[in-house]
């Protein structure tokens, strides 16, 4: 498992406007254009140095394909990075169907089995 | 010296500009007049204190640093800044900025950081985010002053201890108090109360704790330092609210005023969270 790894995924994604439409349209083709020109690559700049060691996991790399945040928080993603992707994915959607702040209440009582409980760790 | 003539300490919601004047009249939230006057009354006990510049004290929200390299304190030395990131825009419609900087308080900060066994990373290169940008709006929005900000880790964990950050509050006020000139310096840092986010008691009617939330005001009202000191840990914060350690931002200001009881205090009750507007006035009230 790499937290790290699947924070840096919404990190990226979530900071550049082409990539952000990708993985809202195309989901599995984000990721994998992704994991190919930039997971790879060492921090979140660099373009020239590689990291060799990093991957996702089958489970990460499906929970991110299937846009699924209630997977990613009990994998530990950062609560704060996944809340801002999948706002930017569907918040507007929500809102001019269902009126302001619907996606972030579904996303809520998605989570409502955490109620009362301790939340997965996102230290990496 | 320098005179440090305030040190507000302040929740920063993100959705303010756009809640109180970017949303038309008619679809505002309820509450978005009220919160306006609150706003301007507390941009009023900063405007009183007459600053020359402003030390600001933030956090990065992944916005420029990542966890392959995530400094736990940094300041700024730089002659201008840059602020607001493209996902702020899109998310909270914020506008961009660039603000004044003022290298020789930063060095003379940065320095006098290190001779007191706060071992800072430095950036010559930083771009400011909300965190700094939001109180820039709303206790300063003509934007005109010169900034030393300061960043400090606050929801990576682990992190480091309440007194630590409260102890940083206090290097800083002795460093500004012994700062050769004769400018008048306000400190402004920005966190939370309680607050959920991505987490099952996000954006609620209240924050997730209303309670603690009026506890903690208290304890800054008062300047408590030791009911914070005690009942202060990321356990207990995380307990309220999975980004309730925003609240140490705010002990941080604590330590930059001292022990001592707050000017003035106000807070709002909002969905999601609650707003809190503190000052302290060091060197008398001017108002």
């Amino acid at each position: 498992m790499s937290k790290y790894y699947v924070d840096k995924f919404l990190y990226q994604v979530d900071r550049d406007p082409e990539r952000l439409a990708q993985y809202k349209s195309d989901p599995a083709a984000a990721v994998d254009r992704w994991e190919r020109e930039l997971g790879v690559m060492l921090g979140t700049r660099d373009a020239v140095e590689r990291t060799t060691w990093l991957s996702l996991t089958d489970e990460e790399r499906a929970a991110l394909i299937a846009h699924d945040y209630v997977a990613l928080f009990e994998l530990g993603a950062h609560y704060f990075l996944t809340l801002t992707i999948f706002i930017a994915l569907y918040d507007e959607e929500y809102a001019a169907r269902s009126g302001p702040l619907s996606f972030q209440r579904e996303y809520a009582a998605k989570l409502s089995h955490w109620l009362g409980r301790q939340y997965p760790s996102v230290a990496p | 010296m320098a005179t440090l003539s305030a040190v507000l300490a302040t929740t920063h919601h993100p959705f303010y500009l756009k809640a109180t004047e970017l949303t038309p009249p008619a679809e505002r939230i309820p509450q978005a007049a009220e919160w306006k006057r609150k706003v301007e009354a507390y941009r009023e006990t900063l405007t009183a204190a007459k600053p020359d510049l402003l030390v600001m004290v933030g956090s990065d929200h992944f916005h420029q640093f990542f966890l392959d390299n995530l400094p736990t304190f940094l300041i700024g030395k730089q002659p201008a800044y840059d602020a607001t990131f493209y996902n702020e825009e899109r998310e909270f419609g914020i506008p961009k900025y660039t603000l004044q900087g003022d290298e020789d308080l930063s060095g003379h900060m940065f320095q006098g950081l290190l001779d007191r066994g706060f071992d800072f990373a430095i950036s010559h290169e930083l771009k400011l985010d909300h965190s700094i940008i939001c109180p820039i709006i709303t206790t300063r929005p003509q934007a005109d002053l010169p900034v030393v900000p300061i960043y400090t880790n606050i929801f990576a964990p682990p992190l480091p201890s309440a007194r630590r950050y409260y102890d940083l509050g206090r290097a800083i006020r002795s460093i500004i108090d012994e700062y050769q000139s004769e400018k008048r310096i306000a400190a402004i840092g920005s966190g939370h109360l309680s607050l959920e986010l991505g987490g099952p008691r996000q954006f609620g009617e209240h924050g997730p704790d209303p309670e603690w939330d009026l506890k903690a005001i208290d304890w800054l009202a008062r300047g408590d330092v030791d009911a914070v000191l005690d009942d202060v840990t990321f356990e207990k914060l995380s307990a309220s609210g999975n980004a309730t350690p925003g609240f140490l931002d705010l002990v941080l200001m604590l330590g930059i005023a001292g022990p001592e009881k707050a000017a003035y205090v106000d807070d709002l009750d909002l969905f999601h969270t609650r707003e809190m507007y503190v000052t302290w006035y060091p060197n008398g009230d001017p108002r």
